[in-house]
């Protein structure tokens, strides 16, 4: 079986003492015996990819800080995890905390931050306890903190701190998490500039996901060669992939990159419930374009194997649907929770996003036309591209893709009548006709 | 009526406040400090952690409007959040979410005449792989099923 380098099935890990005994804090020791630029150099050669969702190189992310500046610089760990069918973050800080505490104390060294940040969604509440529990016994162990020099060895010391969130998918997303943690709404900011240099109260800043940080003690142990070996030679390393939806055995399974997403669901998910055939399956989070039942066979869970049949990595969430499932409501959850989250100061997404959802309803009721199937493809169409940050584009394609991919479905659901009146069809300045009919939710 | 933390919370938030270069960012949890004292987050909350961080009130008043877990009017006793997002609908979320609201007989946002529940459907929770999932307070119960359901309320109730 092949070995798990973020979820090792080692009973009690959560324990400092085991964790030590199983090669804990090893690698920060040898990683600060090295140079900065050093480590930089093993992550980006090792291959290692974001696992927060664009999928990153993360070398390559951290090699963008400047080494010069009279700012202080800062690392964030994103611990949001809300994408819907995202819940592998809460496995690491229920059982394997101290390697990502080590994970930070590398990363923030290779990149020399004057203080670290773990932001966690509020609802965490429990897991925000466990981790910092387990920080806690890192700072008593001299591993963290003013003691780290001299248990260490080398001239570097850092602060971890944990920033608990409050309800609010957005602050996921990078730029928002950093306002949220100025103590501010969490609105993304525009961009250029970038993170790295000006994040954080204006300083450089790096935000990294909570997993792709726990694979950096592995590399910097086993070496980068044997990392950039594991699964998908363009993706390389483990994946935490989370199976839920219609499967026997949902959960978070941590196997190869390019693992086959047949093989995820029949061998390891053990199939559907009731043998029931697949009528659909999202890939990566609610996000990322849905596949049809009849696309999956030979598809990889890797970033590049995944954009190659026209989806995404994501979070590694694989959302199972049944040939039973409603998709059309389906969709209309998906769109709520995005209209629900869009943080509204761009006018394409914050208008958009209610207007998929109305419509949604509105063929889920039974009351769709042909027409608003070309609707719901235009509005889409009018958010991605359009906004500051990406939600624009995770409320977009699931209704781009999944109407476009589905299309004999979705026309089973609504008449070829347009139930719009003309007379409610309006002009707009650029003289498109844009039907202002009361959709009702 | 007036706000005000007590000693030991106010001690809390000056040791966060060293966390940061600046106060403002103890806002988020000086807010959760605020609603834990206070039972929630009423505007003599807000204009107390305005004061203790050398804030505006009304730019706490926009982070408290923005986050969903500060509650800006009373909560029951236990507060209970029924996931309904994609996951857990795939497995019975929003037949738990109608069971739950037929039980209490409120509806979303609502509280029991008794003031001891308050229910809330909220968006993914992270427990997607152990769906379906409520959430009593700052507890998580997943892998539930409606008689699962009953015997939770009714050991809250006997509580
Ligand atoms: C709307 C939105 C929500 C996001 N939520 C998360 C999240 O919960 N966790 C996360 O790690 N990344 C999230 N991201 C991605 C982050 O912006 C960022 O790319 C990531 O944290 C970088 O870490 P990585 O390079 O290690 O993947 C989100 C992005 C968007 C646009
Ligand atoms: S795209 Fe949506 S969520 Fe992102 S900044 Fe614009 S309005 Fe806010
Ligand atoms: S969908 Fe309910 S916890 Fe994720």
């Amino acid at each position: 079986m092949m070995e798990k380098i973020v979820l090792p099935e080692i009973k009690d890990l959560h324990l400092i003492d085991v964790y030590i005994q199983n090669n804990g804090y090893t690698a920060v020791k040898k990683a600060y015996s090295q140079t900065p630029d050093d480590l930089i150099d093993q992550v980006k050669k090792s291959g290692l990819r974001g696992r927060g969702g664009a999928a990153f190189s993360a070398g390559l992310k951290w090699s963008f800080m400047p080494k010069t500046t009279n700012k202080k610089k800062y690392l964030c760990i994103n611990g949001d995890e809300s994408e819907p069918g995202s819940f592998k973050d809460r496995q690491i800080f229920e059982f394997n905390p101290h390697q990502l505490i080590e994970g930070i104390l590398i990363t923030a060294y290779a990149i020399q931050v004057d203080a670290a940040y773990v932001y966690i969604r509020g609802e965490y509440h429990k897991w925000i306890k466990l981790f910092e529990k387990a920080l806690a016994d890192a700072y008593t162990y001299g591993f963290v903190g003013d003691k780290m020099k001299e248990k260490l060895g080398g001239n570097y010391s850092v602060n971890i701190y944990v920033h608990k969130g409050a309800g609010a998918y957005i602050c996921g997303e990078e730029s928002a998490l950093m306002n949220s943690l100025e103590g501010k709404r969490g609105y993304p900011r525009v961009k250029p500039p970038f993170p790295a240099q000006n994040g954080l109260w204006g300083c450089p800043t790096t935000i990294n996901n909570v997993e792709t940080i726990t694979n950096v003690p592995a590399i910097i142990n086993k070496g980068w060669e044997w990392f950039s070996k594991i699964g998908e030679p363009k993706h390389p390393g483990t994946i935490l992939y989370g199976l839920s939806g219609h499967v026997n055995k949902p959960g978070v399974y941590e196997l190869p990159s390019g693992t086959l997403l047949t093989d995820l669901i029949y061998n390891y998910g053990g199939g559907v419930p009731g043998n029931k055939k697949i009528l659909c399956v999202i890939p990566g989070g609610s996000s990322m374009p849905p596949l049809r039942g009849d696309q999956l066979e030979g598809v990889k869970m890797d970033a590049e194997s995944l954009k190659a049949v026209g989806t995404s990595i994501g979070t590694g969430g694989i959302i199972v649907m049944d040939e039973d499932t409603d998709l059309v409501k389906v969709l209309a959850r998906i769109a709520k929770f995005y209209y629900h989250e869009s943080c509204g100061q761009c006018t394409p997404c914050r208008e958009g996003t209610g207007w998929l959802l109305k419509l949604l309803n509105r063929i889920s009721r039974g009351e769709g036309s042909t027409h608003d199937l070309d609707l719901l493809i235009s509005v889409a169409s009018n958010i991605e591209g359009n906004t500051i940050c990406a939600l624009g584009e995770a409320a977009a394609w699931p209704v781009r893709y999944m109407v476009t991919r589905f299309r004999d479905y979705f026309e089973k659901r609504v008449s070829r009548e347009v139930t719009i009146p003309v007379a409610n069809k309006v002009h707009s300045m650029r003289g498109t006709a844009i039907p202002l009919a009361p959709i009702k939710d | 009526m007036s706000f005000k933390f007590t000693e030991e919370n106010i001690n809390k938030i000056n040791e966060i406040t060293t966390h940061y270069p600046d106060k403002q960012p103890a806002v988020m949890a000086a807010l959760y400090i605020g609603q834990e004292q206070n039972g929630w987050v009423s505007y003599e909350v807000m204009e107390e952690v305005a004061s203790v961080l050398e804030m505006k009130p009304e730019d706490v008043l926009g982070i408290t409007t923005f986050y969903t877990m500060y509650h800006q009017k009373p909560a029951g006793k236990y507060h209970l959040q029924v996931c309904t997002n994609v996951s857990c609908m795939l497995r019975g979320g929003y037949k738990i979410y109608e069971h739950v609201k037929d039980k209490l007989g409120i509806d979303n946002g609502q509280v029991t005449d008794d003031k001891m529940f308050s229910l809330e459907e909220v968006e993914c929770m992270g427990s997607c792989g152990t769906a379906p999932m409520i959430a009593v307070n700052e507890d998580y119960y997943e892998n539930l099923d409606i008689q699962q359901i009953d015997q939770i309320l009714e050991s809250l109730k006997n509580k």
